[in-house]
């Protein structure tokens, strides 16, 4: 999605009203609606909180530490994610593909932990259907979990564009608006690794 | 030449007429893609609505079954909602907003012609239920645990209406980040946020209203969904879920919903009663400020469609106060236009006659919406008929009369031919009395206590009278809506020629020919104020005025004084002479290709829903999955071919 036109020869990020370019308003006004997509299912799992009928439930069975290191893994993706970002604004191609590339295998290692915790949880008798907790947990960290992988394929596919010549400095904005992304998908999981993590019962 | 540089640049693209309108990505053609999609849609929902009004004619009618008058009313609010009213407000979006912006196109082009697609095939997903004798069957506000469970709505009904909806929450988000990156950024130079064209003003607000609304239906179906594909309990109270928390997910997108049916018509009567009183807005300030004001207002309202759930005496209390406040920015929105007519040197054209109707009867929705803003008389209103009185009023009375005053006015731009006025004001007149006819009885039905989503009513209630006057204004509003449609089909068949400026228009878009060329404006307007066309037709100062004469002689005198030529004139003409731009050439016009990775991500998408339908279905359901998963490739393959296809020239991709 990132056709910015109309005046068609003007490079991108020129020539609009505001000064800043459409991928990136569209990106600012995209992050501002899932901010309410994330607000209502954390509504729900916090309206749901403690109200499962019968385990397992949340105390038992959550591993803080655990997690608190694929919450770091994550955070260290959007510092790597910063560090792309310099990579590509200073014209240095290299630096740019491969902090990106970690940024991407952060993404991956944070989505290998999160498999992990869910067949765990699985085994231990927490599914989908056995409670709220279940639902709402699977639901809510599974559709964060969906934000993360389709920001590792946006970021690979940014990757494969720069080799193929089709992403030069002259398009850093493009990395820019990915970065806004995967900072917001990172800052969503701090808020739900606070709220359904830390927050003792 | 503007025209053969054009020409030139796009004749690798030339393909067949359905081709070009298959992959079309200029804002203008979408926008008449939407307008016959949702008129046809109009169509299809007005002959449930008369499906009902029949069933309900005489008490202890037979016509309908319980299970057929279920389908019939939800499809029908359904249809009306989502499938009309949106997106005829989607299609002046599409049209009107570039053009009323100086801009030669909105801002992501294929994104907008995605959004069309995508709102086609979800449409048609939903509409194909009728095909299986599956119809959606729990309300257009599909309470759960009836919808949630499979225990209380077995078939596939749910499920049509589930992912039907889906594919246009996707379609619709889309099309508001569109609308509000391209008024945002692409604004003419001079065309300030004050300076914008109401219907521009809520445009933006109304895509606001969306990105902040819809993630709530969003995320309240996706809970329906999983709890029927996945067994989980959202709204399973054996498990302790509570199906209120759907009403609060449905609700905190339904009220804003309705100010996202009613914005952008308000927007409309604010350029209609200008142009025909030839004045500018009374009050423009008030009225864009009013509109934003609702539009926050409307996130904390949505509680008093829950009165009668039993939330407690506090919730419903502060429900009741916020929704008592909503009526002032409202009203102050409606003294702005009494005060634009008052005085004004009114011009009784079709447009107008529908424009200042709106006035009226959203006037008496908005009474009876303040009347069940009070708990207790909300208790005693809800779910009865006169709810259905007050929805009817503002959404038939206020959205769709103020779009048909909209077709009226803007027919001539987007088609380059003017609706007949004598038949424009027979149907205006059949319209206005069968509306009141229809809807004006259903208060009493209410009052004396006739429950809402009833098939059938027993003789001796005292409803069959009212009940009989409804059903015959239904038939000719029925017979009135056909009007337009033979207005509209006549008109068509008659040679293009409406002047470019026909109303002697206030805005941008009436400073081009009608239609449009491809390019909208051969040179980007520059703005030197509000009602920028005007301004350069009279100057700042003079704003009112009698209306200059049609074939007038002085209009030869004045270049800045277009002369509105009569049919047959060779509209447009002057207009660019006008500018002094006909022969501008500027051969660095670039319009974007055209492409086909809109339409085939729309279909993948309708795919996904298509998919997850059939698994819910006896006989198919293995199928159900792997047709999932060829949509999700799909889409895949498409973004990903939609990413490398080249946009420009140049190589910028
Ligand atoms: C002055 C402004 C308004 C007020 C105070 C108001 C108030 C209300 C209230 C309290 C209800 C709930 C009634 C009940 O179910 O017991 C209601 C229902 C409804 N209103 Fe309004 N309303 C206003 C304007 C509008 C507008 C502008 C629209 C749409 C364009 C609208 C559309 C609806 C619809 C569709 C329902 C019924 C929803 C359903 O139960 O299916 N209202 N209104
Ligand atoms: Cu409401």
């Amino acid at each position: 999605m990132s056709d910015s036109t109309a005046v068609g020869h003007v490079p991108e990020a020129h020539h609009t009203t505001t000064g800043i370019s459409h991928n990136k308003m569209l990106m600012w006004a995209f992050l501002a609606s899932d901010c309410m997509f994330f607000g209502s299912l954390i509504w729900v799992y916090m309206v749901y909180r403690g109200r499962s009928l019968e385990g397992p439930y949340t105390q038992e069975i959550l591993n803080i530490p655990y997690t608190s290191v694929s919450a770091a893994v994550l955070l260290l993706s959007s510092l790597a994610m910063v560090l792309a970002l310099h990579g590509i604004q200073h014209g240095d191609m290299r630096r740019f593909r491969v902090w990106l590339g970690a940024t991407a295998a952060l993404g991956a290692l944070f989505l290998g932990g999160q498999y992990f915790e869910f067949t765990e949880f699985y085994h231990h008798g927490l599914t989908l259907e056995q409670n709220l907790f279940g639902t709402t947990f699977f639901v809510l960290t599974g559709f964060h979990g969906t934000h993360v992988g389709i920001g590792i394929i946006w970021l690979v596919t940014l990757i494969l564009m720069s080799l193929f010549g089709r992403l030069t400095p002259a398009n850093a904005e493009r990395v820019e608006v990915a970065g806004l992304y995967w900072h917001f998908v990172d800052i969503v999981w701090i808020v739900i690794f606070t709220l359904v993590y830390l927050i003792p019962y | 030449m503007v025209e053969s540089a054009l020409k030139l640049e796009r004749a690798r693209y030339e393909r067949s007429a359905l081709v070009e309108w298959l992959t079309t990505v200029d804002h203008k053609k979408i926008g008449i893609l939407y307008f016959w999609t949702s008129l046809a849609f109009l169509l299809i929902g007005g002959l449930l609505a008369l499906l009902i009004r029949t069933q309900l004619i005489v008490p202890d009618n037979t016509f309908l079954g319980p299970q057929a008058y279920n389908e019939v009313f939800t499809m029908h609010g359904t249809i009306m909602i989502f499938l009309v009213v949106m997106p005829l407000n989607a299609a002046f979006f599409n049209f009107f907003v570039p053009l009323m912006i100086g801009a030669r196109d909105v801002a992501f082009p294929r994104l907008n012609a995605f959004s069309y697609w995508a709102f086609l095939f979800g449409s048609l997903l939903l509409l194909s239920s009728f095909l299986f004798g599956a119809a959606p069957d729990g309300g257009w506000f599909g309470y759960a645990n009836l919808t949630s469970s499979r225990l209380y709505s077995p078939g596939l009904n749910i499920d049509f209406w589930v992912m039907g909806l889906q594919v246009l929450g996707v379609a619709t988000l889309a099309s508001a980040l569109n609308f509000f990156v391209t008024i945002v950024n692409m604004r003419a130079p001079g065309m300030s946020l004050m300076r914008m064209p109401v219907f521009v003003w809520m445009t933006l607000v109304t895509a606001v209203l969306i990105l902040l609304a819809f993630p709530s239906l969003t995320v309240g179906l996706v809970m329906i969904m999983f709890d029927r594909y996945f067994g989980t309990n959202f709204f399973n109270p054996a498990a302790g879920g509570d199906p209120v928390i759907w009403q609060h997910l449905f609700w905190i997108f339904g009220h804003p919903e309705v100010y996202i049916l009613i914005l952008p018509p308000m927007g409309m009567i604010s350029e209609i009663l200008p142009t025909f009183s030839r004045k500018p807005l009374f009050g423009y300030t008030f009225v864009v400020f009013a509109g934003i004001v609702i539009a926050f207002l409307s996130f904390g309202v949505w509680a008093h469609h829950m009165f009668a759930v039993g939330l407690g005496p506090v919730p419903n209390a502060v429900f009741a106060t916020t929704t008592m406040l909503i009526a002032i920015p409202t009203g102050v929105k409606i003294f702005n236009w009494l005060g634009t007519l008052w005085g004004g040197a009114i011009e009784m054209k079709t447009a107008l006659l529908f424009a200042a109707s709106f006035i009226a009867m959203f006037t008496i929705g908005g009474i009876s919406g303040v009347m069940h803003a009070s708990v207790p008389i909300d208790y005693w209103q809800t779910d009865s008929y006169f709810v259905v009185a007050h929805f009817h009023y503002v959404l038939f009375g206020g959205s769709l009369l103020a779009i048909f005053a909209a077709i009226y006015y803007w027919f001539p731009k987007m088609f380059g031919r003017m609706l007949d006025e004598r038949l424009g004001k027979l149907h205006f007149w059949l319209t206005l009395i069968g509306f009141n006819l229809t809807f004006f009885p259903m208060h009493f039905l209410g009052v004396d206590g006739m429950p809402r989503r009833i098939y059938m009513y027993s003789a001796g209630m005292g409803w069959d009278l009212w009940n009989l006057v409804a059903s015959i204004g239904a038939y000719l509003l029925g017979a009135s809506t056909l009007l337009l449609f033979v207005n509209m089909l006549k008109t068509l068949r008659k040679p293009a020629d409406a002047p470019a400026d026909p109303w002697d228009g206030r805005t941008l878009e009436w400073s081009i020919p009608s239609p449009p060329p491809a390019h909208n404006f051969d040179v980007v307007p520059v703005v030197r104020g509000r009602d920028a066309f005007w301004i350069e037709k009279y100057g700042a100062e003079e704003v009112i005025g009698p209306a200059p004469e049609r074939h007038g002689a002085e209009a030869g005198h004045n270049p800045q004084n277009p002369h509105n030529p009569g049919p047959g004139e060779g509209a447009g003409h002057d207009q660019a002479a006008s500018h002094g731009a006909e022969h501008h050439g500027d051969s660095r016009i670039h319009l974007p290709p055209p492409s086909w990775f809109p339409l085939t991500t729309g279909a993948g998408l309708t795919l996904m829903g298509i998919g997850m339908v059939m698994h819910a279905s006896d006989t198919l359901g293995s199928l159900g999955f792997p047709v999932v998963g060829l949509g999700i490739a799909m889409v895949v393959v498409s973004l990903l071919g939609w990413t490398f296809e080249p946009i420009h020239e140049e190589g910028h991709a």
